[in-house]
């Protein structure tokens, strides 16, 4: 921290001056403080009123939050969202790290395998859900490409399947984001000390021991930073089971961002919108305070 | 962050050469490759061949007859709106949108990086805190309060106002970068312009500005990408003639009316992808910094 403000003058010109910082900073402040909180204050405030197609400002306590717990299809996108995330964030993990430690072994090419590994995670979800739509889908997909090479039974319908759509999202999902959690991985084992690796690998660890052991304990931090980005980007979770399920068949694929958009703006039931909206809050508050707040004090 | 040059693995220094466990290895890595790949040769190969091929089970199949016909539609002649505009216009209104929010993030970022190390005061550090949360509220809190407030500012439904949001949930991220980079930059240089009698303005000009190229176009990068990608606020906050192209594309494949022309949805889908791949492949290493950045501390 430098503080470089000099003594505070009396004339107006050296207050302007000294107020110089503060007044670059607050039109940023000022937007944040009113399209971050007062907006986050207000759509609490409407999740405890009955509005509906246009906000209503009498207040009518918990009713909102009652009746969403009681809606199929709110229920239908808090369990999907729980095997959504589950899978999502493991299947990233073990599929970044396992890459990570293939990439670390003196690969030739690696910056070029790298980029390939990567690259979904320039592509907008809607074009990654549009590629991975029309790949499964039976008529023309991998089902019918499998059946025209001669296998006549092989049969692969998880995507009008409602009992199997929500794992065609995991899929998609898997595909854009792992890379990342490699080159995440990859970070972190480059920043593991080699004087320890050697020195166990002197007594004669097998490498097997020796990733166990030293190097996957070593990589907590790059663990919890995964597990925060994967967590955030699941329940924020919305283009790609637009693009790629529409939230469908039925209702199988809904999450509860799809939720609330289609309660707010196309069933016109804004206060149960709200109320969803400020679960979601809370659920993705719960882990990312906790680590911005350690991201933070540790710096000081 | 990633280094370029591979560093001393003593794991690996024990295994090289050509034994079997290297080729299985690099078996193992060549599939992963076929396995990222393979949706955006879907896209490739099925975007230049004729629906028939595709609707009679060949989509992993090189074209019979190469053909720019699909291209051609989802540019100029798909229906996508209520008219047959194809892809253009969208694509326009992006680049409309995403050049001036791209801007002035940046630039308001660059300057709160600077207030924020450089002229710390009591309690900027907690400011900073409650600036970064807002990057990651689930933006379906601010959906219904801001299409009132863009009603209210006469930005309804208008590329503007599109640029309006982006610019507003954008300066967290951009901060951040700035803030984080700023951090390292050494204060005694600024603290002797300081005593040379340079003010707040010339200060961040001459002395940091200069400076600034790697962590402006991390910044830039990050902020192109995710602007280019939106769907949602594209979605909320648009007209039919202010749709941004994320939301152009979904609803050129999503529409249920005539036959579906698979070849075009995938030259469209490749359209939409485009410009993010271009920045990629050719600033890839500025687009993992920035990626890095904003999950790691920087």
């Amino acid at each position: 921290m430098s503080q470089l403000a000099g003594a505070s003058g009396a004339r107006p010109m050296d207050r302007l001056r000294d107020a110089l910082p503060r007044i670059v900073l607050s039109p940023s402040v000022a937007i944040v403080a009113v399209f971050v909180y007062g907006f986050i204050l207000f759509t609490i405030y409407l999740s405890f009123t009955n509005s509906r197609i246009l906000p209503d400002y009498e207040l009518v306590g918990w009713r909102n939050y009652h009746n969403l717990f009681r809606i199929r299809a709110w229920n239908t996108a808090v369990v999907n969202l729980a095997i959504f995330g589950l899978l999502y964030i493991a299947i990233c993990c073990c599929l970044g790290l396992f890459l990570a430690i293939l990439l670390d072994q003196r690969i030739r090419a690696e910056g070029f395998i790298r980029t390939i590994y990567l690259y979904p995670m320039a592509l907008s979800f809607i074009v990654t859900g549009v590629a991975w739509k029309w790949f499964l889908n039976p008529g023309i997909g991998l089902q019918a490409v499998v059946r025209g090479w001669g296998f006549e039974n092989f049969s692969f319908t998880w995507i009008t399947d409602g009992k199997m759509a929500i794992y065609t999202i995991v899929i998609a999902a898997v595909w854009q984001t792992s890379g990342f959690v490699m080159a995440m991985f990859l970070a972190g084992l480059r920043g593991i000390d080699n004087e320890m690796l050697k020195a166990a690998q002197i007594d004669g660890a097998s490498s097997f021991v020796l990733y166990r052991r030293i190097v996957i304990p070593q990589l907590r931090p790059a663990f919890m930073s995964a597990f925060v980005v994967l967590a955030h980007m699941a329940i924020k979770s919305y283009d790609l089971v637009i693009a790629l399920t529409g939230g469908g068949p039925g209702t199988a694929t809904e999450l509860p961002a799809t939720f609330m958009y289609s309660y707010t703006f196309t069933r016109n039931q804004m206060g149960i919108g709200a109320a969803s909206a400020v679960i979601m809050l809370m659920t993705i508050a719960a882990i990312i305070v906790p680590y911005l707040w350690s991201e933070l004090r540790e710096k000081k | 962050m990633m280094p370029g040059v591979s560093m001393d693995n003593p794991v690996a220094a024990r295994s090289r050469g050509f034994s079997p466990g290297r080729i299985v290895l690099y078996l193992i890595l060549g599939l992963f490759c076929l396995y990222y790949l393979l949706p955006l040769y879907v896209m490739a190969v099925n975007s230049v061949k004729p629906l028939s091929e595709i609707t009679s089970g060949g989509m992993m199949s090189l074209p019979d007859e190469w053909t720019l016909a699909p291209w051609r539609a989802a540019w100029s002649q798909a229906q996508v709106g209520v008219e047959a505009t194809g892809l253009r216009p969208y694509f326009m209104n992006s680049i409309l949108m995403v050049v001036p929010a791209v801007a002035l993030s940046t630039i308001m970022g660059a300057l709160n990086g600077y207030v924020l190390t450089k002229w710390a005061f009591r309690g900027s550090t907690v400011l900073f805190g409650l600036l970064l949360f807002g990057c990651f509220i689930p933006f379906q809190m601010v959906l219904i309060p801001m299409a009132r407030m863009l009603g209210l500012m006469g930005l309804a439904g208008s590329v503007a106002g599109l640029v309006f949001v982006h610019v507003v949930y954008g300066i967290g991220f951009s901060t951040l970068y700035f803030r984080n980079y700023y951090a390292a930059f050494p204060t005694e240089l600024v603290r002797a312009a300081q005593i040379d009698g340079a003010g707040f303005f010339r200060i961040f000009w001459r002395i940091l500005l200069p400076s600034s190229g790697p962590i402006a176009v991390v910044c830039i990068i990050w902020q192109f990408t995710n602007i280019w990608n939106d769907f949602l606020f594209g979605a909320s906050f648009s007209d039919f003639d202010s749709q941004p192209m994320t939301v152009a594309l979904n609803n050129l494949v999503q529409s249920s009316t005539g036959v579906r022309e698979y070849n075009v949805h995938f030259a469209g889908a490749i359209m939409a992808a485009l410009p993010t791949l271009l920045v990629y492949i050719v600033a890839g290493r500025f687009f993992v910094r920035g990626l890095m950045a904003g999950s790691v501390k920087g």
